[in-house]
């Protein structure tokens, strides 16, 4: 019987032939935790006995939620941070280097066919690099660190065949947000997504990585993307590890095989309050918006700073929006500013903040007033997400949140791609 | 272990944000502190109203969101003995199992708000004393007994040093 990428990545990890349904405990390529998970893993590995990182140079802590510090309580979790990675060797990425979910796959920890863990939801992110990469809490992480292991059922698999040529002003985010509203909040728990069809080859890595960052909206563990020349390409540039590539078998079992034709796709919108509450652009076009955000480990990265500017090159947001940029790591922001992408943002209106996850999630860096609406290129738009219960968050691609910025109003991206 | 509680109702999709919200998680590692802002954009005074050994009943897909391991440890230290849902989310399963919070897969549809429940971890059953009817629990997988047995996940490293299925 055939197998799933899934499947063959545990298979290499476990040490036998699994398949879905099985208990493994398999061993682990990478291990993250950031500044909202890390402080509970570091007193859950003291409590466990934990003398060492299985592995240090397989460890990483980054501050990127609540960077720089807004206030002592962080700043005292930030120190335990810093003094358990000095004490135990591992890695750590401060404040301004970036969004967990850009550094490790940009800073070459990351490669096809790896088993990744993160003590945060949106780790499988990676997925797009071919490798199978998943969230998991303090605890767990607290026991990889020291065992280098972890224990998981095998997910059997939902595969989205994704065909077509992609219209002017439609992008992955669209494609992401439509898929997330058909198949609901939990429509895919306990699952592993795979995501193939010309309509993913055509796209970026970049662009890639915004639709697996978001399987875990449906509930998915994973979203596994194919092995191609362009992964290749952007691991030859970032990691020396040779890529081990995994390919689906042609008779793999899937639980279902949904189709997607991108081609008569439009810009979509998750409303409020749940992110698989999507609707076309259209049916809420025209509605006023006080705060724009661009940003997050889903389009923070270079690709989409380069698509708001190319909108608001030249231009002013609307005097009623406040337009907030944080480039998604510090090597994005660097090039954006080479590039000029920085200073056609900046010009337009835009407050540029920290590299790192900026107000996402509500901490700092933009809080909104209430009975605001937000638009913005994240991925969650819960009640009080961004730190206020009483705001309307929206979610959107970045070429609608810059056409909205400029408006005032959600608008439709498509005639600046005419 | 036997537990006997009241029933507090929630929806589908009750998501992390709305367990304890990102904002508090951030600046604390205190969960007493934590638990006082349980559920508190859902009720502002559920904290209040709740006695030790309360229950949360809920719909399908609870705690789904971030993978913050303070939403099962605010809920527990809260006093809540028991989540019981239709259905739950992935990473909110395991960190409740690691953290030491039960929780019970089953038809919730039958219990209503203010139920008195008991439930039975060892033999797996829940019981509607409101109501006098059993309801249907789905078998937790055997990893998880066994390290729900151990007292959650640290307390079974400890024990073992390692993973010992
Ligand atoms: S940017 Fe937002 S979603 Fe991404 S890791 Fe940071 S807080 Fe989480």
């Amino acid at each position: 019987m055939g197998k799933t990428i899934a499947e063959k990545i545990f298979s290499t990890h476990c040490g036998k032939e699994a398949e879905a349904g099985d208990l493994v405990v398999a061993d682990l390529d990478f291990i993250m935790a950031q500044d909202g998970t890390a402080p509970l893993a570091i007193n859950s590995f003291n409590e466990m006995g934990g003398k060492r990182a299985f592995d240090p140079s397989r460890v990483a802590l980054v501050i990127d939620h609540s960077a720089p510090s807004p206030n002592e309580g962080v700043s005292s979790l930030h120190k335990l941070m810093r003094e358990f990675a000095a004490d135990k060797e591992v890695i750590l990425y401060d404040i301004g280097d970036g969004v967990c979910h850009q550094l490790l796959p940009e800073q070459g920890h990351v490669a096809s066919g790896d088993l990744v863990i993160g003590a945060d939801s949106h780790t499988c992110t990676y997925g797009a690099l071919n490798a199978f990469s998943t969230g998991v809490g303090s605890t767990d992480l607290a026991a990889a660190m020291i065992s280098g292991k972890l224990w998981f059922k095998v997910p059997e698999t939902i595969k989205y065949f994704c065909q077509g040529s992609w219209p002017g002003g439609v992008f992955s985010k669209d494609l992401i947000l439509r898929i997330i509203g058909d198949t609901g909040a939990d429509g895919a728990t306990y699952l592993a997504s795979e995501f193939s069809g010309d309509a993913i080859s055509a796209l970026e890595i970049e662009e890639r990585f915004t639709i697996s960052n978001m399987v875990i909206e449906m509930g998915a563990k994973a979203g596994l993307m194919e092995f191609d020349e362009k992964v290749e390409r952007w691991l030859k540039s970032r990691t020396g590890r040779p890529p081990q590539a995994v390919f689906a078998d042609d008779d793999a079992v899937y639980l279902d095989v949904r189709k997607y034709d991108v081609s008569n796709l439009e810009p979509q919108v998750a409303c409020p309050h749940t992110v698989d509450n999507v609707s076309p652009l259209k049916d809420v076009e025209g509605l006023p918006i006080q705060q724009a955000f661009l940003g997050t480990c889903t389009n923070g990265r270079l690709i989409d700073l380069k698509i708001a500017a190319a909108i608001l090159g030249g231009k002013k947001v609307s005097p009623a929006v406040r337009f907030i940029v944080a480039p998604a790591s510090r090597e994005v922001y660097l090039e954006a500013m080479q590039q000029g992408i920085l200073k056609a943002l900046v010009e337009a209106g835009a407050a540029v903040v920290t590299p790192g996850c900026g107000p996402c999630v509500g901490t700092h860096n933009g809080v909104p007033s209430d009975g605001e609406v937000v638009l913005s290129t994240a991925n969650r738009n819960f009640k009080g997400r961004m730190g206020n219960s009483n705001a309307f968050i929206y979610l959107a691609s970045p070429a609608t949140v810059a056409a909205s910025a400029l408006e005032g109003k959600i608008t439709d991206p498509r005639p600046y791609f005419a | 272990m036997i537990l006997t509680g009241k029933a507090f109702k929630f929806g589908d999709d009750i998501n992390t944000d709305y367990i304890i919200s990102g904002k508090y998680k951030f600046k604390t590692l205190d969960m007493k502190e934590l638990a006082k802002h349980v559920m508190e954009d859902l009720d502002p005074h559920f904290y209040e109203k709740i006695n030790e050994g309360d229950m949360i009943v809920a719909g399908s897909n609870f705690g789904c969101g971030s993978s913050r391991e303070q939403a099962p440890l605010a809920i527990k230290h809260a006093g809540i003995s028991c989540v019981l849902a239709l259905s739950f989310a992935r990473i909110f399963y395991r960190n409740a199992i690691n953290t030491g919070l039960p929780v019970v897969e089953c038809d919730t549809s039958q219990i209503e708000e203010g139920d008195l429940l008991e439930v039975n971890l060892g033999e797996g059953t829940v019981y509607n004393k409101t109501k006098k009817i059993n309801i249907a629990v789905s078998p937790l997988p055997d990893v998880m007994i066994k390290i729900l047995a151990d007292g959650g996940l640290i307390k079974h490293f400890q024990k073992h040093g390692d993973y010992n299925f």
